[in-house]
């Protein structure tokens, strides 16, 4: 079987997909189980501590964040994914036009070497620990750590990448089998801590003394800084926008038999973005507390290293975790990389563009500071892919509701719909100007872009499609 | 010899998370957790891959957060 059309996913990739294939409820729940308890986690968690978010905001905070996304994917994703049936990018291609598509998609697989980048970074972390080389996160953005971190940086990576150039079959199918130990290495991680911390009774884990005395430390070491309830809300909730306000996730729901299938993520939400995201703060507030000077690097600030934090609570098996977390989440998104790359440039093989996702990758992850700022990436991430979900759902619910052709670029043959490339471009790029220049909080800007999108999808097609909708697709 | 390696699946993961919960309750002491999941981890690497042959899930080409 080759490996483009090994996997489901890969079928009935132009046509809807038939009766013969949905699947039940089962399949999705069993799915979304070992989704979500990756790389990231170990980064995430331990990053709202440093961010200075309170327990009581993160465990409410991120309760409500993860509720909304589940909602957004059974009320938004999957009734679109059932009435239609299609891929994301055939649904796209059938409005914007295949070459925008093809630039969506290189956008795509840019930003997925960055995040591979920072996962690289995070299994690098971990395979330093044993050869005692630390993980230092540099003060300036495009700063590099110390040449040591930096040179496994650059092996881990060459490995990550000669790996994804075989094909993620292999890797995904270990990423398959790995999934509940991890899931179980993350909650052993979380109540390994909070018994270092001594939070082993009712009134130690109301009081929260121990996640204070943590977020006290951190802001001594680095500065004051809040993260407000508000802010854990929407980031848990955005923070896979790529998935269900972009839409994303259509690929997977096309297939569902039952509505109630779009129930699924709640089970990868509430044990990735959950428990593993609580467990990974507690390793970070169980160092400082255990031996703060572990946590301080040489610039005197806080860093939170994920291979030293999993290791100080479970020893070899936290190491063996990260390094896996890391490598099967960079693994397939270097592969999708090069994909999206071989998109681009078709007489290129899948091969050479997976080893170029991968060297892109592997510099992005020499530069700690991407990884150290990884709820900004998301964010970003989240800005800039999931605002193009608005188009999709204003072209199924809304268009020609105004008078206006559905699925404008399938019916006129055109390679690029205007409406869709400003009504996309516009939002972000403002979005993006706030984030970097003016230090907005990256989540925010989802949703205000995705409804602008929306809108002004409406708005210009308006005024560029060329004759009124007659209700029929030729 | 399904069940068997489904058994023993279920035993090592008991390894990782049972330990665990001793030590917060006081029972065992922390080298002795670390040594239990790292065995835990081999035997589970050893064993689910013999029964846990399951078809790669739809979205095994996707991307997560």
């Amino acid at each position: 079987m080759s490996e483009e059309n090994s996997n489901a996913g890969g079928e009935f990739e132009r046509e809807p997909v038939p009766e013969s294939a949905r699947m039940g409820n089962g399949k999705f729940w069993g799915m979304y189980a070992g989704e979500h308890a990756a790389g990231t986690e170990f980064m995430i968690g331990p990053l709202f501590l440093a961010a200075g978010a309170s327990l009581s905001d993160l465990l409410l905070g991120l309760l409500l964040g993860n509720l909304l996304a589940v909602l957004t994917w059974r009320f938004l994703v999957v009734p679109i994914a059932m009435a239609k049936r299609l891929t994301l990018y055939y649904q796209l291609e059938r409005i914007a036009g295949g070459s925008l598509v093809k630039f969506y998609n290189l956008v795509n697989g840019l930003l997925f070497c960055f995040l591979a980048g920072a996962m690289v970074t995070v299994s690098a972390s971990a395979v330093g620990v044993p050869f005692d080389i630390r993980f230092d996160v540099p003060e300036n953005f495009f700063g590099l750590s110390n040449p040591s971190f930096t040179l496994l940086v650059v092996i881990v990576g060459a490995v990550i990448t000669a790996v994804a150039a075989g094909g993620y079959e292999r890797v995904a199918r270990f990423a398959n089998i790995a999934a509940p130990w991890m899931i179980a290495v993350f909650a052993c991680c979380g109540i390994v801590s909070l018994s270092q911390m001594g939070a082993t009774n009712a009134s130690a884990l109301s009081e929260g003394k121990f996640w204070s005395d943590a977020i006290a430390f951190v802001q001594e070491k680095n500065g004051p800084g809040t993260f407000s309830f508000w802010q854990i809300v929407v980031f848990a909730w955005l923070c896979n926008g790529a998935m269900h306000f972009g839409m994303s996730d259509l690929t997977i729901f096309r297939f569902a038999k039952s509505k109630s299938s779009g129930w699924a993520p709640a089970i990868g939400m509430f044990l990735g973005h959950y428990m593993a995201w609580i467990a990974a703060a507690l390793l970070l507030a169980a160092l400082i507390k255990l031996q703060p000077a572990l946590v301080v690097g040489d610039d005197g600030k806080v860093t939170a290293n994920p291979g030293l934090l999993a290791y100080q609570a479970v020893g070899w098996t936290g190491i063996i975790c990260v390094v896996i977390a890391g490598w099967t989440t960079a693994n397939p998104t270097i592969y999708r990389a090069g994909l999206a790359f071989q998109g681009m440039f078709p007489r290129s093989s899948r091969t050479a563009m997976t080893l170029v996702a991968g060297v892109v990758a592997t510099i992005a992850g020499a530069f700690p500071n991407l990884s150290a700022q990884l709820l900004d990436f998301v964010g970003t991430y989240g800005t800039v892919l999931g605002t193009m979900g608005a188009v999709i759902f204003v072209d199924f619910y809304l268009i020609q509701k105004f008078g206006l052709r559905a699925e404008y670029a399938a019916v006129t043959g055109a390679r690029i719909n205007s409406a869709v490339l400003i009504s996309w471009v516009l939002p972000v790029a403002v979005a993006l100007y706030f984030i970097l220049a003016k230090g907005f909080f990256a989540a925010y800007a989802v949703i205000p872009c995705w409804f602008t999108c929306g809108v002004l999808y409406l708005l210009i097609s308006k005024l560029t499609q060329r004759s009124p909708a007659d209700g029929t697709i030729s | 010899m399904k069940n068997f390696a489904k058994m023993m699946s279920l035993i090592t993961l008991c390894m990782i998370v049972v330990p665990c919960s001793l030590f917060f309750a006081g029972a065992i002491e922390l080298p002795l957790v670390k040594s239990i999941a790292l065995f835990g981890t081999i035997g589970w690497f050893i064993f689910t891959p013999i029964w846990m042959s399951r078809q790669l899930p739809i979205d095994a080409a996707e991307v997560e957060i």
